[in-house]
């Protein structure tokens, strides 16, 4: 399983991603959304993790730019903007039930992502 | 004075606070003082002119009327005593033409004469005849005046010269007043003699009898000295001088006002042709006005009674309209400040959810590179042992848990993005609001009691408006209060199915005189020490909004207790007014 970790913010995505490496999870990250394409180009990403508020292309931008790559990667948004309400409207509009608030603990994080990979398993099984 | 303080409008005490809003204010006072005074010129000053018109026209009308019977009645008994004395003058004529002298001397014939003149024509006393030297020749009558000498006698020189005389009244011998009428009859161009009657003066009294004068009057005859010559009621017996002056000469009958010691005095008078007499006669002016005061009255109380309906209805009306203005006008500035606040929250919002996001990014850093220290230090094993080490690490790492509850919590409250219904937990929203205030609480020993009945069910509402009323109302309480003040909240469901929240401080209250006002935009007793005047006249449009009502109770040193009651579902009943709600309370979100 691999992961793509795509936020602006090098100091938070390189420790985010270290702190993954740690508990085993093989988790790249880039800062620049032209980056995230390329790398999708290069190699499959099970699942990237995208923040929302980007420079140039959001991440529900990023979101369509990278499906089109590769159709079975699965999505989960980080958002700075942690309201409620804002967390709903930008779930709704990312399509995405995965929408995480900064800043968010890492086991918030870690259970999303096996939640995402076990519908996508099981979508696999059936 | 409680009476005509239920009475006095809400207007009246209403004064436009603060300069700078002054310009919304209208002068309620001055437009009821002003249409009141319009209104009531409008309608009194007409209605008096046309009083005063008609109090004077028909005054004249009366007076005129009066003038003009008294000036009838006036000639009528002028031709009355002119015919009685010219008839006894035609007696005398004809006696003259039918009776030559030689027959009036004659034995027996001038008292047969005499008694045909008492039966037929009335009034004669004597009758004498006097022949051109001035001797009584021949006389018939209670007297024995025959040989008497007449030549030196005024009314002798004057029966020669005119032919005709009439004496003033006089008493004579007898004392009794009477009249004498004397003819003259040429025989020859050198021989004449003179046919003389004594008539009773009560006979020309009994003219005046008959006569219907009205208003007390009074009718006689004076001379032209003022002597009196015949009886009057008010003015002296016979040959007594008239206190009235003699009126001036005119041929025709007058009528003229006099003024007197006992009121006006309508005076016709007529001079008798041929004679020294005046016919006088008399009315009092006030007794003849008595019907016309009359009328008088009743239109002084028509005026009377017409201005106090038309002050009352004037009155009652203006006090309704300016009121319903006023009312009105309060609507207006509370919709105006409302949509006023509601911008300033919008923006408060939008820098709220800046500043959060801003801040959550750092935040999201300070807690990633935190957790990736712990990290290295529980993976590497080396200093997963050493508590100090752990503490400080999850210390920061709590602090920024603390500071992300805080930007979440001001991103929730901050964001009003119209009205919107959703399930509310009160209890839940009163502890969200209560913790913008702990802090304060705390410094200020204030103790908060919060007691939510068990059986509150979650009900229908929009959670923003919610919470402004409550922050309002907490707000309100915390200023009310001194240190070491009691806050006690409370909801519950009424038994008409309504929830109640019920906001009690241990403040210093309001005043009596302030209670009705304090929803009123702009009053406030913190004018000029950070009080707008605005927060609860804000929190009754809230209230209003959602289909709510909210009251206050307030004993003075003692505290105050705001009752908001909410429906429990404010969408069928109002959802007009929640629409009417979002004006200008909207902003766009940008999520990331």
């Amino acid at each position: 399983m691999k992961i793509l970790l795509v936020d602006d913010e090098v100091d938070f995505v390189s420790a985010l991603s270290e702190r993954l490496h740690l508990r085993g999870l093989d988790a790249d990250w880039v800062s620049r959304p032209e980056d995230a394409v390329n790398r999708v180009e290069r190699s499959h990403y099970d699942i990237a993790i995208l923040d929302v508020k980007m420079p140039r292309v959001s991440g529900i931008g990023l979101k369509v730019m990278l499906q089109k790559k590769c159709p079975d990667m699965k999505f989960i948004f980080l958002t700075g903007h942690g309201s409620q309400e804002s967390y709903e409207a930008g779930a709704a509009e990312a399509g995405e039930e995965y929408y995480l608030m900064k800043p968010l603990k890492l086991e918030t994080l870690i259970q999303k992502i096996d939640e995402v990979l076990s519908v996508e398993n099981k979508g696999r099984q059936t | 004075m409680t009476f005509f303080a239920n009475l006095k409008p809400k207007f009246w005490e209403y004064v436009g606070t603060g300069s700078v809003t002054g310009k919304y204010m209208f002068n309620f006072r001055r437009i009821w003082k002003l249409t009141v005074l319009t209104t009531l010129c409008a309608a009194l000053i007409p209605l008096s002119i046309m009083t005063l018109i008609d109090y004077r026209v028909s005054r004249d009308a009366t007076v005129s009327e009066i003038m003009l019977r008294t000036a009838q009645l006036t000639s009528n008994t002028k031709r009355s005593v002119s015919n009685f004395l010219v008839e006894r003058k035609a007696a005398l004529e004809f006696i003259n033409h039918n009776d030559p002298l030689a027959s009036l001397v004659a034995p027996g014939r001038l008292t047969k004469i005499l008694q045909s003149l008492q039966k037929s024509v009335g009034g004669f006393v004597d009758l004498g005849v006097i022949d051109d030297r001035g001797v009584q020749a021949a006389y018939a009558g209670p007297y024995d005046l025959v040989g008497k000498d007449y030549s030196n006698a005024n009314w002798f020189k004057q029966v020669d010269l005119k032919g005709i005389y009439v004496s003033d009244v006089f008493s004579g011998f007898r004392n009794v007043p009477h009249v004498v009428i004397a003819v003259k009859h040429i025989v020859s161009a050198d021989r004449f003699y003179v046919l003389r009657a004594t008539l009773d003066a009560a006979s020309i009294n009994d003219l005046f009898s008959g006569l219907e004068i009205g208003g007390a009057g009074d009718a006689f005859i004076i001379n032209r000295d003022g002597v009196l010559q015949t009886r009057s009621r008010e003015f002296g017996q016979v040959l007594e001088q008239m206190a009235l002056d003699v009126p001036l000469y005119s041929d025709r009958s007058e009528v003229k006002i006099l003024p007197s010691a006992k009121g006006e005095l309508v005076m016709g008078y007529a001079y008798i042709p041929e004679t020294s007499f005046i016919l006088v006669i008399i009315k009092h002016k006030e007794l003849l006005m008595a019907p016309w005061n009359q009328s008088r009255m009743q239109i002084i109380a028509f005026l009377v009674i017409s201005s106090v309906v038309i002050l009352l209805v004037v009155l009652g009306g203006t006090t309704f309209l300016v009121n319903q203005i006023y009312l009105a006008d309060q609507r207006r500035l509370m919709t105006l400040h409302q949509t006023e606040y509601s911008n300033k929250m919008a923006s408060l919002g939008r820098l709220s959810a800046g500043v959060a996001h801003e801040i959550n990014n750092p935040l999201a850093i300070i807690n990633e590179k935190a957790g990736l220290i712990k990290d290295l230090f529980t993976f590497k094993e080396k200093y997963d042992q050493d508590p100090k080490l752990m503490s400080l690490i999850d210390s920061v790492l709590s602090s920024v848990d603390r500071c992300a509850e805080i930007t979440r919590r001001l991103l929730n409250f901050a964001r009003r993005s119209g009205t919107r219904l959703q399930e509310i937990d009160l209890a839940s929203v009163i502890t969200e609001v209560l913790d913008f205030m702990g802090k304060e609480a705390e410094y200020r020993s204030i103790s908060i009691d919060i007691v939510v009945d068990e059986n509150l069910p979650i009900f229908n509402s929009d959670p923003g408006k919610i919470q402004e009323i409550l922050l309002n109302l907490f707000t309100n309480a915390f200023a009310a209060m001194d240190d070491g003040g009691k806050l006690n909240i409370s909801a519950r469901l009424t038994k008409r199915g309504k929830i109640e929240v019920r906001v009690a401080d241990s403040g210093h209250g309001i005043p009596k005189s302030d209670v009705d006002r304090v929803f009123e935009p702009f009053f406030s007793t913190k004018i000029g020490k950070g009080g707008t005047g605005l927060g609860l006249s804000i929190t009754y449009g809230l209230v209003q909004e959602l289909g709510g009502d909210i009251r206050v109770r307030s004993v003075v040193e003692e505290g105050t207790t705001f009752i908001v009651t909410l429906p429990r579902n404010p969408v069928e009943n109002t959802q007009g007014q929640l629409e009417q709600g979002t004006i200008g309370r909207g902003y766009e979100d940008t999520a990331g």
